[in-house]
């Protein structure tokens, strides 16, 4: 009898234990060894404190396929996702460079940033939604991928940037905010009518070398950073890091980002206020418009 | 009590024999003189195509840029190779004086900045233009700022040291480095390939030479006091 009853104890134990790692008792996963940067870390958004350890068990089986044990982005799948035809590879989060951030450029994004981008996926990615996801496991998450740099303990997370409230989106706007993406050079990446093809998109890359494309606007798509003008504001204020996108922060005044706001929903196929005044002015003034591109070379054309 | 009434006393004893004292002169600096060289055959330096964008075109319409990966001399030389002591180093003082970083007709000027840790500079565009600076650091946090023509100058500084790739998004073909140091015995060899460490201390360094395209090397050298020592670095060019 005693044998036996040790027999049955230690085979329970032995599942009790898998059951506990939070993983499914699947023995490829078992031998999955995640190698973290760092110590437990914590999150904190709105109500909720996310802690790494649950977050451990949730990376293990919703994110790691992509990017990988030691959170570096090349999982199984990333060798699939191919940059030349627009796919993004998975974030390296052992660099912890973000795109989304309501902070500036160089800085650590907040927690809600993170918060976000897992909630919201990447429009233009391989990278889902995780609404089904609870929004404690969520939280969670976003405490453990901290764990893979060391950087979220040596440096500071950015202070936010200020939104100021956004003004009326009239035509006058509309038509500073053109002038902008004119003088600001948006074109030369997302082209002249913003489709993402302008003289110098076919040569960008991200930071590690792959090729990337700008967005375009003509898809009528979500940004990559959420979709609402204060998310507009924000994708050009702080730029998105780790992109060819750079920050504008210290060179756009907040009235003058507001204009471009205006004029970049103008590029969308979509109902927007903006779009409907731009059409109802267009109609009558459409040849009054300078076009957006290089500009004649004093003395001759091009 | 009486050790409360001598307290005073002593301070002023120290003040005066710290002002009294006359300064001990810093033993006569070594240097350490030298070049940048390489065996074999390195690639070539490559006119660079800047039609798409017609203000640097124009610019460079009489004698177009050249790659600036390797930029090799007369007699196998390097120019653009850091020479700095990584081991051993003594007598740094801190970088305080702020650098200048120019993006001019489309090219980085200089190619390769040094700077130390915690030393400022600027980012400054004199074209008439809109560049964006997005230097690629690993250790020190990643930035990308817009910078449009007539825009004042940025100012920036790493605290950490590193071998940061810098380029522009929107002008793919410029390219420079920001080489951030803890030490403020360095050099950068000229187009001639020649450097000089100037003022160090007695002592055993290690010296390394950092090329972009070659890599890096190693040599120790020991100096005694007032010593001028003559040292080359040889690098291995492997065509590609």
């Amino acid at each position: 009898m005693r044998p036996r009853l040790a027999v049955l104890a230690l085979l329970l134990g032995a599942a009790g234990l898998l059951l506990s790692a939070g993983a499914p008792p699947c023995f490829a996963q078992i031998d999955i060894n995640i190698q973290t940067a760092t110590g437990p870390m914590e999150s904190h958004i709105g109500n909720f404190t996310g802690h790494s350890e649950p977050g451990k068990a949730y990376y293990r089986r919703y994110c790691i396929g992509c990017h990988g044990p030691i959170g570096d982005g090349n999982g199984e799948n990333a060798q699939w996702f191919d940059p030349n035809f627009g796919f993004a590879k998975p974030r390296d989060f052992t660099l912890a460079t973000y795109k989304c951030r309501s902070t500036p450029t160089g800085t650590l994004p907040t927690d809600e940033d993170l918060y976000d981008a897992i909630t919201r996926g990447f429009v233009t990615t391989n990278m889902p939604q995780w609404r089904p996801l609870t929004e404690q496991q969520r939280a969670d998450l976003v405490a453990f991928i901290k764990t893979f740099s060391v950087k979220w303990t040596s440096q500071k997370v950015g202070t936010p940037i200020n939104v100021p409230p956004e003004p009326a989106a009239n035509i006058e706007s509309i038509l500073r905010g053109r002038e902008m993406f004119q003088k600001m050079q948006c074109w030369k990446c997302h082209g002249p009518e913003g489709h993402g093809d302008g003289p110098s998109a076919p040569t960008l890359t991200d930071s590690k070398d792959n090729p990337i494309r700008p967005y375009n606007f003509a898809v009528g798509s979500r940004f990559k950073c959420g979709e609402t003008n204060q998310d507009l504001y924000r994708i050009f204020m702080t730029g998105l890091d780790g992109t060819p996108m750079p920050s504008f922060a210290d060179v756009i005044q907040p009235g003058d980002a507001w204009d471009l706001v205006h004029f970049l929903r103008t590029l969308q196929p979509l109902e927007t206020p903006e779009a409907k005044a731009w059409k109802e002015w267009i109609v009558t003034h459409g040849k009054e418009l300078k076009p957006i591109g290089a500009e004649e070379a004093p003395g001759g054309g091009k | 009590m009486k050790i409360r009434h001598l307290c005073p006393l002593l301070l002023v004893l120290l003040v005066s024999s710290g002002l009294a004292s006359v300064p001990v002169p810093p033993p006569a600096g070594g240097t350490v003189t030298g070049k940048i060289t390489y065996t074999g055959t390195p690639p070539k330096m490559k006119p660079i195509d800047m039609s798409k964008e017609p203000n640097c075109a124009k610019e460079h319409a009489a004698s177009p840029v050249l790659t600036e990966n390797v930029v090799s001399g007369p007699g196998n030389t390097l120019e653009w190779a850091v020479v700095y002591v990584s081991a051993g180093d003594q007598g740094s003082t801190p970088g305080t004086q702020t650098l200048k970083f120019d993006q001019k007709g489309c090219q980085y000027i200089p190619h390769v900045l040094v700077m130390q840790v915690d030393q400022p500079f600027q980012i400054v565009n004199s074209d008439p233009h809109l560049h964006n600076i997005h230097p690629l650091p690993k250790i020190n946090p990643e930035w990308n700022k817009s910078q449009p023509p007539g825009t004042p100058p940025l100012t920036e500084k790493y605290d950490k040291p590193e071998f940061i790739s810098v380029k522009c998004n929107v002008h793919p073909w410029m390219h420079g480095w920001f080489i951030v140091l803890n030490t403020s015995h360095y050099a950068v060899s000229g187009s001639d390939g020649s450097f000089t460490l100037k003022g160090l201390a007695p002592g055993k360094y290690t010296l390394t030479a950092w090329q972009e395209q070659f890599g890096t090397q190693a040599q120790d050298v020991t100096l005694a006091s007032g010593e001028t020592k003559n040292i080359t670095f040889t690098f291995k060019a492997l065509p590609y």
